[in-house]
This record gives structure tokens, C-alpha cells and sequence, in this order.
């Protein structure tokens, strides 16, 4: 062996570029001690630089600023908004404010059915909600976590408006102004020049607006006087709802309105809780006097029983153990719900086996996505490597027909196996024919998880194809020929020296394939039966059929969770940067 | 004679011929035949056929019609890793995702050699292109040089009797790559490698060979010694292709013995040395070497013939001064003299009359 005493490999090089870098570090260095850097108008270099590259970057923002905002729009923002409501639970708070900070103390365990004082606050809440129509949609709500909840809310709803309906004949039996618009109107502003109490107007203001979502804003040509408000304050507060939906939600003018029950019924519960009357002077004084002496003799009214006559539910401690559970503004309740749980008294715990039904197909999901994943390397590897080895002319053809799927529409591309697969199909008839199989006997290919693999396969094939290709294409073939002149067979080059450079392509193709498929719908919902459908289809369900979005949304979080994880997961196995388009 | 001759080639090509489409020829009837231990270049242009020969000797493309014979054995239907040839490739060709000493081991692990042994054959094999301490690098963390030297350790380590290169200095800067040729041929001459060494670049050729094979349009032109290629090119092609030469047509007027008279297009009388003209009356491409042109005609004798020339150019090169002449109508003769003290000077439109000695002019085909 010989030496060669010539100049070693360094030195016959030519200078690399980190000898440059080097120069320009100890350049830098250089100039650092005596302070930064600067450039020739006297600015510091790196400002003059940021100056100089602004442009530019603002020249760059400027092109991608139509898709940013675009994508932003409409595709992150709907995305957060969902995510969102996975967690987000305010209609319960929303809805029944009072009669949930009431329920808060209540002990399912120790106590009977809550007292009087929730049912109490239950009432004002249901009137409202009933009169802004809101009392349905807390029942859809709360339905997802009780059946018949939704129902109960609904026949409540037309029930609440006869609830001291008793006492509320009685007054109006006493004096007529009971039913007058203007008398009541001058009653709750105190009369010309009485002092307003604007403070409880808008409380009456938002909280309409957190029931409703609309913004409740506008004169309403009313402010309640604040020495009514002091004196019937239950009364006002009613009063004040009911003038700001009168005027604003309905259009009308307030004076010229009689008020709800709700009204009177607080009138009912100020004066025989025992309102001093002795010092008012104001508007109505009289009459209200009057009917406080008369009221002494009427019995007081009993929220509880005539929630309980409206629906029976309301006396069941289930009924409030839900609303008291649900009644925070964020719940993991859809989340458990996701993974077959359920919020229980002692925490979270698993949903009866009958009712568990999403970790299965969460399982499910994972399960097919991987093997229409690994299908779709078997297939498509060889078909890429034929493409990038193949003469430009028959390469290009086998793309047309690699890509002529691309062309067709995905949901005649599933027809078509429908088609081929079903019992009376294609393939079925073919074996029949040719004896391979019994006509009693024929093949179940489809509405199962066979039939969801071959399909998604199928479809999802370019995506892995293409990929790999690119990949492929660019492995220039001295590799295989230096390992075959190195004395490999056509295996080992193939295994050991092409393979190994194709891995990126897998990598990028089975990334590719995977996300696809575990998101996949219209496929399995067109062939998958009952034993082929994906979480998606599930999702898909409680979006449009079952319209539990908030479930939807914690389903669709963990599927994108599931996705971020694995695809972590592939970063610290296989590495993003392995992972090759082209 | 026969049998000596066997014995004496170590490759030898017998009537190969290759076409790709079935249509044309890319390689015509080639015979060549090399001793053990020749350093051969394979020169030509693009297209002429060298590189086909070299995937057809390392098995990569299959004779259409002929036989390659390696030792005396046809390896027509060997496959190429039963060969045993190795092979440095265009750009290296070095397994990118293996490190240097896996690049090297390789081939030994694939005929099955032991650990240890192995290592020992990395080992001294980087050692010998004094990239022993990058063994644990990858190929892409090296120079370009540096990949050319690890591509010549792995087509030498696992010690074959024939090395075959294609531009394997093709990719590297002017410097570097005078360098690796002097390395190369060093490397091939003290192991006793055969080697068959495909280039374009003809100061490459001439610099590393012991032969070399000029390659157009599918056929060897001429195989020699690189000074015998330099200085008696067989026909018109070898001597354009090889160096700087002047050409300038006109027909035989007569041919004695070892000495031609050509009548230039112009009328003009020249001696020229007859190589494949035989008879007056024929076409003649005259070739002369810009160096062997002698401007002082006192020199040539009295007997020899000259030319007017008037000075179109005058470069100066350092070394030698390049002139350009225009001869007989064209304008494109260079001459080349040396710079020493008593040399002239020649200035642009000077008048000057140039000659040559009989034998450093070929008078070869017409083009």
C-alpha cells in the first residue's frame, strides 16, 4: 500500500465556505469592541439591515395576506370556535342564573328535592327563558345528559305562565288597574322627575343579552324609579325585563303593554313578604296599599308544587343532580362523554357497557387507518418505482392512469365498488360463475370493514404513490449500479442501498395517507355498514342529526389530538426532516 | 503467437457492437484488447461510444453482437457483481445515507468477510487515500475531493484486478483535479491495477495513461502511447482532438518516399510527411503542430518550402507567445514559441515567411 507524501486532503482543497464564516466572525469580533457595528451612515448595522429587509418582508406579506386572511376566516377560526365548545357549557348558567347559583348548596345525597327558594328563582328564570323561547334549547341541552329533560322543558314552558294564577285573579278582581298598561307604567317610573334607578335596568340588560346572545342594546323609553325599585324590588327587576323585551324584541311600545305575570307574581311576593308601604307617596300608592291588606288573606304561592303539577321531573333529584353538575360555565362532561364516561356524583366514571360506543371506534379508526395505510405502501411501492425507473414516454402514461382517479369523483369512485363488491355485484356473480363460490353462500364484501379498506385504498393509493415517486425519482440509478459493481446481488443493492433512500417517500406518502384516512367520511359512510363506519361518521352524526355539537367537538378534538400525537411521535422516531415531497 | 497473445490480454473486446433502438449503431465493431496492469484512457466526445464500452465491460449494458472477454473467460453473461471489477463513478455515487467506513465496507460484507478482517480492509484501504480519520463522516460532510478519494478507496478495497473509472474527476475544480490524476495513477501503477479510464478531457488522457484509445462515432481512431497519439495521429480526427493543431487542405502534387509535396488551395507549395495518402491528385487535410512551425525559415534548409504569412495577433502567455497568423486565406493558424531572451517578438500586419521540417507535418484524409 502506498503513502502518498504529497499534500494532505485539507490542504489540497479549496477554501471551504466556513473559512469565510470564520473571517466574517472574527470581522464581527473585531468591530464588537468598540461597540456594535456600524454602517456607513453611522446607524448600527443591524438596524440599517432590518431597515433594508423591511420591504421586503412587507412585500412578502403582502402576497400571502389574501390566503392568510382567507384561512383565517374561514378555516381557523371556525376550528377554535369549535374546539370551543367542547368545553364551553354557559347555556345552563345562561338560562337558569338564578335558580343555578340557588341549586349551587343543594346536597343530592343528604337532601330531598331543593326548597321553595330554587324554585323560586327557578320561576323567574323560566319565565323569561320561556318568553325569550330559550327554555327549549337548555332541554335539547340538558337532554344529552338525561333523557326527557327536553320535554320537561317544554311543557314547563307553557305551564309557567299560570303560576299564581290564583292570587294574580284576586288582585285583578280587587281593582282594575291591575290590568292597566299606563297605571302599572307610571307605578314602576315613580311619576315625572322621580329619580331613576339605571343600574337595575342594566343589569336586567345583560342579563337578557347572556340569555339571548343579542345585544338587548336601544332606549326603551323606560327607567325604573329608584324608590319603587327599593321599595317592590322584585317587581322592578321583573318589570324591567319585561319592558326592555317588550320594547326592544318585540317592537312595542312599553306603556302600552300590560305586564307578564311574572310581574304580578312579584308584585304578589313583595308586598306579602312584607313590603313598608307607610312612607310611599308615590303613583298608585293607594291601590298598592289595598292590595297588601288584600293579600294578607290569600294563600302564598307554591312554586315547587306547581313546577311539580307542570312535570313530575322537577320533584326527581336526578333532574337536579344534572342541572346542579352542568351548571358551571365549562364541563369536561363532553369530553367523558367522548370516551364513554359520564359525570357522576363522585366524579367521572365509565357509562354502562351498552351505552359504550367510542373508544371502540376510536380503536376502530386507528386500526383501519393503518392497514389502508399499509396496503397502500404494498401496492403503491412498486407501482413508484416502476414510474421513476421507467423510459419518460411509458412513465408518463402509467401516471395518467396513476392519476385518473384524481379526475373521477370520489363518490362514483365508491358507487363503482358498491357496484363490484356488493352481494349481487360484480365480483360475487364472477365467482358464482365460475364455480369458486356457492350462489346461497355469496361473498359479504361490503357495508363492512372489508369493504371500507378496499374502497379507501383504493382512493387514498395516489397520495402514497405520488409521494414516493418524487421521492424515488430523484435517486439517481448509479447508486444501484455502484452497489452491483461493489458485488451485490440485485436484492442487496435494492434492500441496502435503495430502499434506505426511498424511506422518505414511505415516510411523506404514509403521513399523507394516515391523516387522510382517519378523518375519512364519505367513504365509510357509503360502504361501511355498521362495522366499517369511522369516528368521523359519528362526528358527522351528532353534527347534523343529533345537533350535540358540543360532543361532536370533543370528539373532533381528540381525533385532532390523536393526530398531533402521532404525528410527534413520527417526528422523534423517524424525523419531520426525513420526510420528502420531492 | 497465438497463445502468448491470450495470456498477454487481460481485457480484450472481440467485434462488440452495440445499438440501443436497434436502428443505429452506438458502438461499431470495437477489438481492443489490454495487458494486465495498463493504465487505458478511453477519450473521445460526447456520444462517440467510450462510456457504452465501459457499462458494457462492468455489465451494466449487454453486446448486441461480440464477445468481452476478462483473463481469457467471455463475461458476456456474467452479471455485473460476479465481475469483480471495480468502479468509481461520474459523481461518486458514494451510498449517501451510510457513513464512510460503512461506504467502504460494504462490498466486503457483501462477499461475506469477517469483522474484523473487514475493519483491517477499511482501515488501510482509507488509509492509503489518507482519509483515515473520516471514517465516521458522512459522504455529505465531505469535500468533493474528498468523496473522490473515498470513491477510489471502495472501488479498491475490496482489491479487484480491474478498475474501471468514468470522469471521475469530472466534477472537481482545475487544481484539485491535476492533483487526484497524479494520485490516481500513482495508486494504480504501485498496486498493479488495471485500469480502464473514461475522460473527455484530453490533458487528463495524456498526463495519466500508458495508453490511450481515441473513441468517434462508435470506433477506437487510434489507440497508442500518449506521445505517439500527440505526435503521429493516424488520421485528421486524432489530430484535431488531441492538442492544438493547425489544418490546412489542398491536394498531393507528388510523393517520394517519406516525403510529400502538397499544393495548398491557395497554389502554394509545402512538404508534408505522407500518412494515409497514397497516390498524387488526392485530397489532403495537412496537419502541423503549432510548436513545430519555425519562423526563422534560415533554420529549414534550402530545399524546404515556406509559406507567407502576415501576423493577425500577437498574445502574450507568459511562457510562450501564442500568434495568430493568417496562411493560405485563413486566419485561424496559431504558432507557439517559446519565451526566451532571443526570441522576436512579432508585431500584428508584419510580413513573415514560416516552414516546417517534412516529418512534424502530416498530410492525413481530407475532412
Amino acid at each position: 500500500m502506498s503513502k502518498l507524501k504529497s499534500t494532505g486532503p485539507q490542504t489540497a482543497d479549496a477554501p471551504t465556505p466556513e473559512d469565510a464564516l470564520h473571517e466574517a466572525k472574527s470581522l464581527n469580533e473585531a468591530g464588537k469592541k468598540d461597540g456594535p457595528m456600524l454602517a456607513a451612515d453611522g446607524t448600527p448595522l443591524k438596524r440599517s439591515l432590518a431597515r433594508a429587509l423591511r420591504v421586503q418582508k412587507m412585500r412578502a406579506l403582502m402576497l400571502i395576506a389574501p390566503l392568510l386572511v382567507f384561512v383565517l376566516v374561514t378555516f381557523i377560526a371556525p376550528i377554535v370556535d369549535m374546539l370551543f365548545r367542547s368545553v364551553e357549557n354557559q347555556i345552563v348558567s345562561n338560562t337558569l342564573p338564578r335558580a343555578t347559583a340557588a341549586v349551587e348548596t343543594w346536597d343530592a345525597d343528604a337532601e330531598e328535592a331543593p326548597g321553595e327558594a330554587v324554585f323560586r328563582a327557578l320561576y323567574s328564570d323560566m319565565f323569561i327563558a320561556s318568553e325569550a323561547k330559550e327554555h327549549t334549547r337548555l332541554g335539547t341541552r340538558l337532554n344529552y345528559e338525561q333523557t326527557g329533560l327536553s320535554s320537561m322543558f317544554r311543557s314547563t314552558g307553557r305551564a309557567v305562565d299560570d303560576f299564581g294564577e290564583a292570587q294574580i285573579d284576586a288582585l285583578e278582581d280587587l281593582n282594575d288597574v291591575w290590568e292597566d298598561e299606563a297605571f302599572w307604567y307610571a307605578l314602576m317610573t315613580g311619576g315625572e322627575g322621580a329619580t331613576g334607578n339605571s343600574d337595575l335596568l342594566e343589569a336586567q340588560r345583560a342579563r337578557l343579552a347572556q340569555l339571548t346572545g343579542d345585544s338587548f342594546r336601544g332606549d326603551i323609553g323606560f327607567v325604573p324609579g329608584a324608590e319603587i325599585s327599593e321599595l317592590l324590588p322584585q317587581t322592578a327587576r321583573a318589570y324591567a325585563t319585561f319592558a326592555l323585551f317588550t320594547a326592544i324584541a318585540d317592537e312595542d311600545v312599553v306603556a302600552e303593554e300590560e305586564p307578564w305575570e311574572a310581574v304580578k307574581v312579584g308584585l304578589i311576593e313583595d308586598l306579602k313578604g312584607g313590603a313598608d308601604l307607610s312612607g310611599y307617596d308615590g303613583p298608585g300608592a293607594e291601590e298598592l296599599r289595598a292590595a297588601q291588606e288584600m293579600l294578607q288573606d290569600q294563600p302564598a304561592i307554591v312554586y315547587k308544587d306547581a313546577f311539580i303539577a307542570a312535570d313530575e321531573g322537577w320533584g326527581s333529584n336526578t333532574t337536579w343532580r344534572t342541572i346542579q353538575t352542568y351548571s358551571p360555565e365549562f364541563t369536561s362532561g363532553y369530553f367523558l362523554n367522548a370516551i364513554d364516561m359520564q359525570k357522576g356524583v363522585d366524579g367521572a366514571k365509565a357509562r354502562p357497557e351498552n351505552q359504550q360506543i367510542y373508544i371502540m371506534l376510536f380503536q376502530r379508526t386507528l386500526f383501519m387507518s393503518l392497514v389502508i395505510c399499509a396496503s397502500c405502501i404494498l401496492l403503491g411501492y412498486p407501482v413508484a418505482y416502476l414510474l421513476s425507473n421507467l423510459p419518460v414516454r411509458s412513465a408518463n402514461l402509467l401516471m395518467i392512469l396513476v392519476l385518473l382517479p384524481f379526475w373521477t369523483s370520489l363518490l362514483v369512485r365508491t358507487s363503482a365498488w358498491k357496484v363490484m363488491l356488493q352481494q349481487q355485484g360484480v365480483i360475487n356473480d364472477v365467482m358464482v360463475w365460475l364455480g369458486l363460490v356457492d350462489d346461497a353462500n355469496r361473498l359479504v364484501m361490503i357495508n363492512n370493514q372489508f369493504g371500507t379498506i378496499v374502497a379507501m385504498t383504493h382512493i387514498l393509493l395516489p397520495f402514497m404513490i405520488l409521494p414516493m415517486y418524487s421521492v424515488m425519482s430523484t435517486i439517481p440509478p448509479a447508486y444501484v449500479r455502484a452497489a452491483r459493481s461493489l458485488g451485490a446481488t440485485q436484492w442487496t443493492a435494492f434492500w441496502r442501498v435503495y430502499f434506505p433512500q426511498s424511506v422518505p417517500g414511505i415516510g411523506a406518502g404514509s403521513i399523507l395517507v394516515f391523516i387522510l384516512a382517519i378523518g375519512y367520511y364519505i367513504t365509510p359512510e357509503i360502504v361501511g355498514g355498521t362495522t366499517g363506519t369511522f369516528i368521523s361518521n359519528r362526528i358527522a352524526y351528532h353534527i347534523s342529526s343529533s345537533l350535540n355539537w358540543g360532543l361532536a367537538a370533543a370528539l373532533g378534538t381528540i381525533l385532532l389530538a390523536a393526530v398531533l400525537i402521532l404525528y410527534w411521535a413520527y417526528d422523534k422516531i423517524v424525523g419531520i426532516d426525513n420526510v420528502k415531497l420531492g | 503467437m497465438a497463445e502468448s497473445q491470450k495470456s498477454d490480454a487481460f481485457v480484450a473486446f472481440e467485434r462488440v457492437q452495440k445499438s440501443y433502438d436497434g436502428e443505429t449503431l452506438v458502438v461499431k465493431d470495437l477489438n481492443l484488447s489490454m495487458p494486465k496492469g495498463e493504465f487505458l484512457t478511453m477519450l473521445g466526445p460526447s456520444g462517440s461510444g467510450k462510456t457504452t464500452c465501459l457499462m458494457m465491460l462492468a455489465g451494466f449494458e449487454t453486446a448486441t453482437h461480440g464477445k468481452i472477454l476478462l483473463d481469457g473467460v467471455s463475461i458476456n453473461n456474467i452479471p455485473p457483481h460476479k465481475r469483480g471489477i471495480g468502479m468509481v463513478f461520474q459523481n461518486y455515487a458514494l451510498f449517501p445515507h451510510m457513513s464512510v467506513a460503512e461506504n467502504l465496507s460494504f462490498p466486503l460484507e457483501v462477499r461475506k468477510i469477517g469483522k474484523s478482517d473487514r475493519e483491517q480492509k477499511v482501515k488501510r484501504a482509507l488509509d492509503m487515500v489518507q482519509m483515515g480519520a473520516f471514517g465516521g463522516r458522512r459522504p455529505a460532510q465531505l469535500s468533493g475531493g474528498q468523496q473522490q478519494r473515498i470513491a477510489l478507496a471502495r472501488a479498491l478495497v475490496f482489491e479487484p484486478e480491474l478498475v474501471l473509472m468514468d470522469e471521475p474527476l469530472g466534477a472537481l475544480d482545475k487544481q484539485l483535479r491535476e492533483h487526484m490524476q497524479f494520485e490516481i495513477t500513482n495508486l494504480a501503477h504501485e498496486l498493479g491495477i488495471t485500469t480502464v479510464y473514461v475522460t473527455h478531457d484530453q490533458t487528463e488522457a495524456l498526463t495519466m495513461s500508458d495508453r490511450v484509445a481515441v473513441f468517434d462515432d462508435g470506433r477506437i481512431q487510434q489507440i497508442a502511447a500518449p506521445d505517439v497519439l500527440y505526435e503521429s495521429p493516424d488520421n485528421s480526427f486524432v489530430a484535431q482532438f488531441i492538442g492544438e493543431n493547425n489544418t490546412l487542405q489542398g491536394t498531393i502534387k507528388e510523393i517520394k518516399g517519406d516525403l510529400a509535396l502538397v499544393e495548398l488551395d491557395d497554389g502554394e507549395l509545402i512538404d508534408a510527411k505522407p500518412v494515409n495518402v497514397s497516390k498524387p491528385g488526392e485530397r489532403t487535410t495537412i496537419s502541423i503542430r503549432p510548436e513545430r512551425v519555425e519562423v526563422d525559415t534560415r533554420k529549414l534548409g534550402e530545399t524546404a518550402h515556406t509559406l507567407k504569412a502576415e501576423v493577425a495577433e500577437f498574445i502574450y502567455m507568459g511562457d510562450v507567445f501564442r500568434t495568430r497568423l493568417k496562411v493560405a486565406g485563413k486566419d485561424d493558424f496559431i504558432i507557439k514559441t517559446r519565451n526566451s531572451a532571443d526570441q522576436v517578438r512579432l508585431q500584428p500586419g508584419e510580413q513573415i515567411e514560416i516552414g516546417w521540417l517534412p516529418q512534424d507535418c502530416r498530410a492525413l484524409d481530407a475532412v
